[in-house]
C-alpha cells in the first residue's frame, strides 16, 4: 500500500459515497462452481485504490464469473471479498452498490426511448414514487458540470452514437458515486478512436485519485496504454499478477497462454494429393446491426486437412460460420466449393456433400418441437427412400432414425420425442448422427463443437472429426479452444477483427504470435 | 410427424382447446345472468338453433364451409411461424375477382347492357364455374403472397400488413361495385350485375346447403396432407419451428414463405368465391360478414391443425347461425354471439400461455448416457 500512503483510508465504513478517494478492493480465494465445473479456482485480486487495473485472461478463464462475484449476482462458494480491510458479504448489486462498487457491461443497459436524463434518474437505486424534474435536472446540470465527459441530458438515448451511450453507460455510475468501476470489455462496441477517448477520460479521473477502475479486457494495446497493474487468470486459476510498466506483451501473452503447450499428438493420415474443396475469395460479411464483421478473408481448405480457426470471439468468426452454413448472406466476394460458385443452396448442398456442425445446435441445427426422426431426417426427407416423388415415406424415416439412435447412442425414449426434450449431450448426438453418417461427406464446417460438454463426449466428437478427416473429408474448424485447435489442425489461422492476422501450418506454429495475433496485435 | 404415438402431445393439444372453450362458455353464461337472462336456457338455445335438428345443422353447416376455408388462410402460414390475418381481405378479392369471370364468362362483359342481359352464354355452367373458382384461387392467393413477399424481402410485420390489406380489399370492392362494375338496376345498396342463376353454384341433393361445404372439407384435408405428409409440408415446419436450422438445411425459406402465403389466400379466395356463386350471387358489401375474422378464431382453436379446422368450423358456424334465434326468441341484440366469439377468442389466446405447464402432458427428459469410447467406428 506505500504506493496510495497519500490516500486516506478509514477504517469505519460511515458512507463510502461521501469519501472521495476509491475504497481498496481485494478478492481472498475466490473458488466457484457450477455443477462439477469449477469456473473459479482459489483466485485472489488486489485492486489497489485509485489504480486501474487490468483483467486478463482468454475466453472461459473466469474473468466474468469473478467480477459477477464481486457485484453479489454469484454466490461464491468459498472466499471472500474485503473492502478497505473488511470482509463484506455481497448478495447483491445493490449490496455492491453500498460499497462503491459499480459494473458497466459489454452491452448497453439504457433505455433508448428515454432521454439522458430519464435514464439516469432511473438508474438510482433510492426511487422515488413522484419525481421532482426540477430539482433533478438542477441536480443532473451540476453533475454534469463536473463530470469527466458530457451527455446532452435532454437527448433521447437511441440517438445516441455507441461511443456516447458507452459513456453515458460510465456516467450513471458516477452519477450513483461508484468509486469502483468494474468494466466488462467496454470497448468491444466502439471505434478505436472511441475507445482510447473513453478510456483516456476515465485514466485522467483515475489519475486523479477519484476512481478505481477494474477492465475486463483482451486488447494489449488499451492495457499497455491506460492501466497500471494487470491479474491474469488462466483456466480458472490465478496466473500472475505484475505492473504493466515492467510487461512487455509478450510476457502479458505468455501469462495468458501458458506455457508453450504441445499439440497432443493423433494419428493423422498424410495425404499426398490435395485438391482444394473450399476456397474463400475476399470474403465480407455483416453483423445483424449491419456492420461489417468479415473484411475480406482469403482461405482455402483442401481435401484431407483439418483448417482451425482460432480467436477471441466477436471477431467475426460467428458470421463466417454462419454465411458458410447458409444462415447468413454475404455482402462482397465469393464462396468456391469444388471449383463452383456455392450459395449454401440445398441442391449445392446435396451435390457437393457439405456438412455442417453449428455451435448451440439446438439453436443452429434443430427443430426443438420437431421429433428426432424428425430431425435426423433434415437432410434427407426429399429424396428416395424417404419420400417418393412429394410423399413422405413415415416409414424410411422412421427406420433411418432407429438405426442412427443405436448406431450414436442418441438416449431418446422413442423417434418420436422431440428433440428438444432430449439432453444437451443428446442433441449434440443427433445433430452428430445427422452431419457424419452421411456416406459421402466432401466438406465438413465445425464451430465450437464442443463447446458446453463433458471430457468423453468431447473425445468422441475429436474423434469423429479426425476419422473424416483422414478419409478425405475438408474440414474447417472454428473453434475459441485453443487446445482443440492445436490437437486437430493442419494448419492453424487466428482471425481478428474479420480478418486473418496469422497462419501457419501446425508443426512450426508459434504459440506467442498465436496469442498476439489474438490479441489484435 | 407421428403424432399418434405422441400421445402426451396430442392429449395436451385437445385437452387446452376444450377447457378453454368450456372456460369461455361459463364467462359468456356470467355475460348473459348480466344481462338478466338465465344462462343454462341461453345454452340450450343456442345448441337447439344450431345443432338441435337438421334443419337447424343445415344452416350450420352452410356458415361453416366459408370458415373451413378461412381458418386455414391463418392455419397454414402460421406453420411456418407466420401470423397472417389478412383472411377478410383475401376473401374479398377472391369474390370480386370470381364475380368479374362469372360475369364474363356468362354475359360476355362485367356490365352488360339489357341485351346482353337477356342471352346468357352457351359456356357450360361447370365451365363458368371452375373460371369463377381459379380467379378466386389466383386472386386470394396473389393477395396474401403480397404479404408474404413482403415479410421476406422487406421484413414488414406479416400481421399488421395483411391486417391493413383487409381495409384495402374492401376499399377495392367499395370502390368497384360503386362504379366501374356498378348495376345501375339495384339501387339498394351498390352492387355488382348478378350472376345468372344457371350459372349459381349448386345445393347438395335434398339441403339447401351449397357445394361450397364439399369445397371446404377437401381443402382441409389435402391442407392437412400438404403439411403433414408431402416434402414440402416437412421443409414448411422444419422453416417454421426454426428457420437457422432450415437454412443450414439448404431449403428456400423465401420461396416457401411465398408459396405457404399464396395457398392460404386462395382458400380464402375460394370461400370468396364459394359465398359469391352460391349465397349472394353478386358482390355487394354483404360478402363482408366476418368469414374472415372468424376464420381467424376457428384456427386459433384447432391449433393450425387442418383437419380439426373442420370440427371447429362446424362448431362455431353453429354459434353465429344461433344468433337470430337469440334475437327472437329471448329478445338478446343479434350481436350476442359476437359476445361470444370475442370471449372464446380470448380465452383461447390466453390457454395458449398454458402448453407446457402441466406435467401431465410433459415426457421425462432423458439425461446423457455415458458417452462410447473413442474406437466406436461410425459407418460414414
Amino acid at each position: 500500500m506505500t504506493d496510495v500512503a497519500s490516500q486516506t483510508e478509514p477504517n469505519t465504513l460511515p458512507d463510502l459515497h461521501t469519501i472521495t478517494a476509491p475504497p481498496e478492493l481485494e478478492v481472498v480465494n475466490m473458488t466457484k462452481r457450477f455443477g462439477s465445473l469449477v469456473a473459479l479456482d482459489n483466485v485472489s485480486l488486489h485492486l489497489k485504490p485509485a489504480t486501474f487495473h487490468a483483467l486478463l485472461g482468454e475466453n472461459g478463464a473466469g474473468k466474468s464469473t469473478l467480477v459477477k462475484c464481486i457485484m453479489g449476482f454469484y454466490k461464491p462458494d468459498h472466499g471472500d471479498v474485503l473492502i478497505n480491510k473488511h470482509a463484506q458479504a455481497i448478495a447483491s448489486p445493490r449490496d455492491a452498490h453500498k460499497y462503491g462498487i459499480g459494473m458497466v457491461y459489454q452491452h448497453f443497459t439504457s433505455v433508448p426511448a428515454m432521454t439522458v436524463a430519464e435514464n439516469l434518474v432511473l438508474s438510482r437505486f433510492d426511487s422515488q414514487t413522484v419525481i421532482n424534474w426540477k430539482q433533478e435536472l438542477d441536480h443532473l446540470n451540476a453533475f454534469m458540470a463536473n463530470a469527466p465527459f458530457k451527455v446532452p441530458v435532454e437527448t433521447p438515448v437511441g440517438q445516441l452514437a455507441a461511443g456516447e451511450k458507452q459513456k453515458l453507460e460510465i456516467l450513471k455510475q458516477l452519477y450513483l458515486k461508484s468509486k469502483i468501476l468494474i468494466l466488462d470489455e467496454p470497448t468491444s462496441v466502439l471505434t478505436p478512436a472511441e475507445a482510447d477517448e473513453v478510456l483516456g477520460l476515465i485514466r485522467e479521473q483515475v489519475t486523479d485519485g477519484k476512481l478505481s477502475v477494474l477492465i475486463i479486457s483482451h486488447k494489449f494495446r488499451e492495457v499497455t496504454s491506460f492501466c497500471d497493474e494487470i491479474t491474469v487468470l488462466r483456466k480458472g486459476k490465478y496466473a500472475g499478477t505484475g505492473v504493466v510498466k515492467d510487461l512487455s506483451v509478450a510476457q502479458m501473452a505468455e501469462m495468458m497462454m501458458g506455457e508453450k503447450r504441445e499439440p497432443q499428438k493423433v494419428e493423422k493420415t498424410p495425404h499426398p494429393e490435395v485438391v482444394p474443396v473450399l476456397e474463400l475469395k475476399d470474403l465480407h460479411a455483416n453483423k445483424d446491426n449491419g456492420v461489417e464483421a468479415v473484411h475480406g478473408v482469403n482461405l482455402t481448405v483442401h481435401s484431407g486437412e483439418i483448417v482451425g480457426i482460432a480467436g477471441i470471439s466477436g471477431n467475426g468468426q460467428r458470421e463466417l460460420v454462419e454465411v458458410l452454413a447458409g444462415q447468413r448472406s454475404l455482402t462482397g466476394g465469393q464462396v468456391v466449393v469444388n471449383g463452383k460458385p456455392y450459395f449454401a443452396t440445398r441442391k449445392e448442398i446435396d451435390n457437393n456433400h457439405v456438412f455442417v456442425l453449428p455451435e448451440e445446435p439446438l439453436k443452429n441445427a434443430c427443430v426443438a418441437h420437431m421429433s428426432v426422426a424428425e430431425n435426423l431426417a433434415l437432410r434427407t426427407f426429399d429424396k428416395p427412400p424417404q419420400a417418393k416423388g412429394a410423399m413422405l415415406i413415415f416409414k424410411a424415416i422412421r427406420d433411418m432414425a432407429t438405426n442412427l439412435i443405436n448406431t450414436f447412442k442418441i438416449k431418446t425414449p422413442s423417434p418420436e420425442t422431440p428433440v428438444g426434450n432430449l439432453s444437451g449431450g443428446n442433441v449434440q448426438r443427433t445433430v452428430l448422427a445427422r452431419e457424419l453418417s452421411s456416406e459421402k461427406i466432401n466438406l465438413l464446417i465445425a464451430a465450437n463443437p464442443c463447446f458446453g460438454l463433458d471430457f468423453a463426449m468431447v473425445d468422441y466428437i475429436h474423434s469423429q472429426i479426425l476419422n473424416a478427416r483422414n478419409r478425405g473429408v475438408a474440414v474447417l474448424l472454428v473453434s475459441e479452444d485453443l487446445d482443440e485447435l492445436l490437437k486437430l489442425s493442419d494448419r492453424i489461422l487466428v482471425i481478428s477483427g474479420g480478418t486473418f492476422a496469422y497462419e501457419s501450418p501446425i508443426e512450426t506454429a508459434d504459440f506467442a504470435a498465436i496469442g498476439h495475433a489474438m490479441a489484435g496485435h | 410427424m407421428f403424432s399418434s404415438t405422441n400421445w402426451r402431445k396430442t392429449a395436451e393439444a385437445i385437452a387446452i382447446p376444450v377447457g378453454a372453450l368450456l372456460f369461455s362458455l361459463v364467462l359468456f353464461g356470467l355475460f348473459c345472468a348480466l344481462c338478466g337472462k338465465n344462462p343454462l336456457a341461453v345454452y340450450g338455445l343456442i345448441y337447439k338453433s344450431a345443432f338441435g335438428n337438421w334443419r337447424a345443422f343445415q344452416g350450420t353447416l352452410l356458415r361453416s364451409a366459408p370458415l373451413m376455408l378461412t381458418a386455414l388462410c391463418t392455419a397454414l402460414p402460421a406453420r411456418l411461424g407466420l401470423m397472417i390475418i389478412g383472411n377478410e381481405g383475401a376473401l374479398v378479392m377472391g369474390g370480386l375477382a370470381s364475380i368479374i369471370v362469372g360475369l364474363t364468362l356468362s354475359f360476355g362483359s362485367v356490365t352488360p347492357n339489357a341485351a346482353q342481359l337477356q342471352q346468357v352464354s352457351g359456356i357450360p355452367s361447370f365451365v363458368v364455374l371452375a373460371g369463377m373458382a381459379i380467379a378466386g384461387i389466383i386472386a386470394g392467393g396473389v393477395w396474401i403472397a403480397i404479404v408474404g413477399a413482403l415479410r421476406h424481402y422487406r421484413a414488414v410485420n406479416e400481421t399488421i400488413s395483411s391486417l391493413l390489406m383487409n381495409y384495402i380489399a374492401i376499399a377495392i370492392m367499395n370502390q368497384l361495385v360503386g362504379g366501374p362494375i356498378k348495376d345501375p338496376g339495384e339501387t339498394i345498396k351498390a352492387s355488382s350485375f348478378a350472376l345468372p342463376e344457371v350459372n349459381r353454384l349448386a345445393n347438395l341433393p335434398a339441403t339447401r346447403i351449397h357445394f361450397g361445404l364439399l369445397y371446404g372439407i377437401i381443402v382441409c384435408i389435402l391442407a392437412y396432407i400438404l403439411i403433414q405428409h408431402t416434402t414440402f409440408g416437412f421443409a414448411a415446419r422444419t422453416a417454421g419451428g426454426n428457420v437457422k436450422a432450415a437454412r443450414i438445411a439448404g431449403l428456400p425459406v423465401g420461396k416457401l414463405t411465398i408459396i405457404i402465403c399464396f395457398l392460404a389466400g386462395s382458400c380464402a379466395g375460394l370461400a370468396g368465391m364459394a359465398e359469391v356463386a352460391a349465397v349472394h350471387g353478386r358482390v355487394n358489401e354483404s360478402l363482408v360478414a366476418g368469414y374472415g375474422y372468424t376464420g381467424i378464431l376457428v384456427a386459433f382453436v384447432a391449433r393450425y391443425n387442418p383437419i380439426a379446422c373442420t370440427l371447429v368450423a362446424i362448431l362455431l358456424g353453429g354459434i353465429i347461425s344461433s344468433g337470430g334465434a337469440l334475437q327472437r326468441n329471448l329478445e338478446m341484440p343479434d350481436a350476442t354471439v359476437l359476445v361470444f366469439q370475442g370471449l372464446v377468442f380470448l380465452v383461447i389466446l390466453y390457454s395458449d400461455s398454458l402448453y407446457g405447464r402441466f406435467k401431465i402432458f410433459k415426457e421425462p427428459v432423458i439425461t446423457a448416457p455415458p458417452p462410447p469410447s473413442t474406437s466406436t467406428t461410425v459407418p460414414v
